[in-house]
């Protein structure tokens, strides 16, 4: 393999942003036929590598080669037309068109400027086939699942005579057999000689379906590797330039366990709580100090279930007791009276508000339980900013810096703070580790943990199921928008035992 | 050059280009003189027609940052003159201060009345800001008809004439009412919380929520702000003229204000918003005015030139455009 000429290559490349050399020196080759991971932590430069390399930003020096012509592209654009395609995070396609016109949209076939509809038919269909899909391609593209949605990103990519293919987080929503689906479908393209750049925060899936890697540290290069020769906590100890104490300190947290607590008052039940479409009814007790965890599939419940606690949904049926008294939380307002704080699973459009700064997002809860009359003095501010940027490690440490420049792990940060310094009696996280890297999640983790130990009551939501075991107290069992089981997570339960009450078949 | 990357260098850039081009065509531009204890002087001039303008602006500005737009400014400044003038003509003595401001009182209670009305189409029914106000942008201009009975009011007071064209400690009385209305938002916007509450919200409604903002009752006080501003701004448009004139009165002003509060730098999609940026946009949108007049450009192509010098400023303000024309394109195509 090493011996074919690279079909990609990237030398040397620079790319400033006003006060962050966000690339340094940077070199990346892609073989043809291989499956290339991009690794590195929040921040490291990988996206800024790839939107370097589609023409989305332009470069601050070195070169890019495509086969043997030096190209530079000025838009995404250029960039496909030249066979570079590209396959995003967040599918961005028009859900309400069909699939036909998605993966034609801006190129359909015609006839005197008329759409030839036929034509276009038949070609999407040849073309799902070579993916091994049968759909039907007339429906509207929101009609299938997230999984399908992403191989027709793919579909329309591969059609564009990719010779290179980015795939940036394809698996990031995806559940398990929907992920081997996806690979498959990777696999097959090496084998026809297309060059896949293939970027996950899920080591397992790395380590499965790439050949090489190629690791980013702060913008710099760190090195490339066969997959086979960089065994995965080696892999993780380049990506975070750390010893591998970062790691050490997450294998080795001291698992939560039932026997452990001491529950504390009972601070939230839920009581034949319920909504229509999202949860049926359930009843559920939180202590003080208590780490309860729900597990389950995508779309098994969990965070409709987490919502309910917070009155960011209405429940429709049964009711809430906050400290033995019944109360009906017709909104967040009403949750966080009583001393509730609930951080959504999507981070940028339910969680930070992008333009503002770090210090406005961390006091924005607590500002808005105040009211707007009473603003909190700018010395409190950036007494309570400055703590917990310290305390939660929020990079870069710069209070007045818009949150959007922060990576994924620091803006979950930013958000954990915002709760924290409402000093909530229940908190409720949705997903606060997903798409952040190892060191981030630690931390969190570690918070976490130290959270309940102080006796403030977590409901921690994650589809992380060794997170869930490491930190729960109790594990909530859920399955098709059902609380099945409820584990009391004592040294017997196992990932194992979880997995079987989520698949269904609960052995006594 | 770091006042050169102000967010405000370009429209105040602009601005001072159009004062300074009505030198060569009014020598005695810049000169203020002072008469019988008074300021005059074109600037004076530019300022004191400013106000209006500047007023609904700072209303806009706000509704803007929500996320929001409110087209019936025009028509609450109608609203507001028509009831005040109607009020003073039912005077026995139109020359009573105190009847005066009672019905000035009355003019701006029931703009905060129209206020609340559009805050809660928008915030409790949740109509889109735009068909919200719509809905009185239009219908507003009939209630100004009905309140004048479908005459232009005349009154002859003295004292409503002072608020739009009198003076005191040597300005112009509307400019120091404007002035003060925008002393008000700043405080209110700036010194409590209501800034930042009204940015989240414009920035991430959603996000807001979550955070326990109650969008609803903010949402309701920037209508009923920007209410108020339009009604007394409604009130020195019509005490200027000393008459009510439904139709005329705050005629395509939230096409104005909407214009003064992009080239003051708040984006119409919410977030951040500038009151400083916005009374600059506004005083610079008279300043044209005034300009077109001045260098004596021929009536029939007035809008013409005010729009190009708009398209030019909007352009100029773009950091993307100047990147591309102001400097050497570094990009370079792609392959063949």
């Amino acid at each position: 393999m090493g011996s074919r000429p690279p079909v990609l290559e990237m030398t040397g490349i620079r790319k400033v942003f006003p006060g962050v050399t966000a690339l340094d020196d940077v070199d990346f080759r892609l073989l043809p036929g291989e499956v290339h991971a991009l690794m590195g932590e929040n921040g490291a430069g990988k996206s800024t590598l790839i939107k370097v390399l589609t023409g989305v930003y332009g470069t601050d020096g070195g070169e890019i080669r495509l086969g043997d012509t030096s190209v530079l592209f000025g838009s995404p654009l250029q960039a496909q037309q030249a066979g570079i395609s590209t396959v995003y995070q967040e599918v961005n396609l028009c859900t309400n068109l069909s699939v036909a016109e998605n993966i034609f949209i801006g190129r359909e076939p015609r006839s005197l400027g008329r759409i030839r509809w036929a034509e276009m038919r038949r070609r999407a269909v040849e073309l799902l086939a070579r993916l091994d899909l049968t759909l039907d391609v007339s429906a509207p593209l929101s009609t299938y699942s997230l999984a399908i949605q992403q191989m027709v990103a793919i579909a329309r990519a591969i059609d564009i005579d990719a010779k290179v293919l980015i795939l940036d987080e394809p698996t990031s929503s995806l559940d398990a057999s929907e992920v081997a689906q996806l690979f498959a479908v990777m696999r097959r393209l090496k084998d026809a000689g297309v060059a896949i750049l293939f970027v996950s925060h899920f080591l397992d899936q790395v380590y499965e379906v790439a050949d090489r890697m190629t690791v980013l540290r702060n913008g710099r290069l760190i090195g490339e590797y066969r997959t086979a020769d960089l065994p995965q906590m080696q892999l993780v100890a380049r990506m975070i330039g750390k010893d591998l104490e970062a790691l050490e300190e997450l294998e080795s947290q001291p698992r939560s366990s039932a026997r452990e607590l001491e529950r504390g008052p009972l601070i939230a039940k839920a009581v034949g709580l319920g909504r229509a479409g999202g949860i049926a009814p359930f009843d559920m007790e939180i202590h003080a100090g208590e780490v309860v965890g729900l597990a389950g599939l995508l779309g098994s419940g969990r965070t409709e279930m987490a919502r309910l606690f917070f009155g960011a949904d209405r429940a429709d049926t049964g009711h809430l007791e906050i400290d033995g008294k019944p109360l009906v939380l017709r909104s967040p307002r009403t949750a966080m009276a009583h001393g509730i704080g609930f951080s959504s699973e999507n981070r940028r459009t339910e969680g930070v508000v992008a333009e503002l700064s770090v210090r406005e997002n961390i006091i924005l809860a607590l500002q808005a339980a105040r009211g707007w009359t009473r603003p909190i003095a700018r010395r409190r501010q950036d007494e309570l900013v400055d703590k917990y940027v310290k305390a939660l490690n929020i990079r870069p440490a710069d209070p007045d810096m818009p949150v959007r420049n922060l990576s994924g792990g620091n803006q979950q940060k930013v958000l954990l703070a915002r709760w924290l310094i409402t000093e909530p009696r229940l908190l409720i996280i949705d997903e606060p580790t997903r798409g952040i890297d190892v060191g981030a999640k630690a931390e969190i983790q570690r918070i976490v943990a130290e959270l309940a130990d102080g006796g403030t009551a977590v409901l921690f939501v994650s589809a992380e199921l060794d997170e869930v075991l490491r930190l729960s107290h109790k594990i909530e069992v859920l399955r098709d928008r059902r609380l099945v089981e409820e584990l009391d997570n004592t040294d017997d339960v196992d990932a194992d035992r979880v997995m079987r009450t989520i698949a269904g078949g609960v052995a006594s | 050059m770091n006042f050169v990357r102000h967010r405000l260098f370009w429209p105040a850039a602009i601005l001072v280009a159009l004062l300074a081009s009505n030198i060569f065509f009014s020598s005695g531009f810049f000169s203020i003189t002072v008469h019988d204890g008074h300021l005059y002087g074109s600037i004076i001039d530019i300022l004191r027609r400013s106000a209006p303008l500047i007023l609904v602006g700072i209303g806009m500005t706000l509704v803007i940052a929500t996320g929001g737009i409110d087209l019936s400014v025009g028509s609450v400044m109608a609203i507001s003159g028509a009831l005040a003038c109607l009020l003073i003509g039912d005077l026995d003595n139109q020359n009573s201060v105190i009847g005066v401001l009672l019905a000035c009182a009355a003019g701006i209670v029931l703009s905060l009345v129209l206020g609340i009305w559009n805050g809660t189409l928008v915030a409790s029914i949740g109509i889109q800001p735009i068909i919200a106000t719509l809905i009185l942008m239009v219908a507003g201009r009939g209630i100004a008809q009905l309140i004048t009975d479908g005459q232009i009011l005349n009154v002859t007071s003295a004292p409503y004439k002072v608020i739009g064209a009198g003076y005191t400690i040597a300005l112009p009385v509307s400019v120091l009412i404007a002035a003060g209305m925008v002393a008000i938002a700043v405080v209110l916007t700036r010194r409590t919380a209501l800034g930042l509450l009204i940015e989240a919200v414009g920035g991430s409604p959603t996000a807001s929520r979550l955070a326990g903002i109650q969008a609803r009752r903010l949402t309701i006080m920037v209508y009923v702000f920007s209410a108020i501003c339009a009604g007394i701004a409604g009130l020195i448009y019509s005490s200027n003229v000393s008459s009510a004139d439904s139709n005329a009165a705050g005629n395509l002003i939230e096409l104005d204000a909407i214009l003064a509060v992009v080239i003051g730098g708040t984006r119409l999609t919410g977030g951040r918003f500038s009151l400083a940026g916005t009374v600059l946009g506004a005083v610079l949108i008279e300043t044209l005015n005034v300009t077109t007049v001045s260098i004596g450009i021929p009536v029939e192509t007035t809008l013409l030139f005010k729009a190009i010098v708009v398209i030019v400023l909007c352009l100029v303000q773009s950091a993307a455009f100047r990147a591309k024309v102001l400097r050497r394109p570094s990009r370079v195509g792609a392959s063949a």
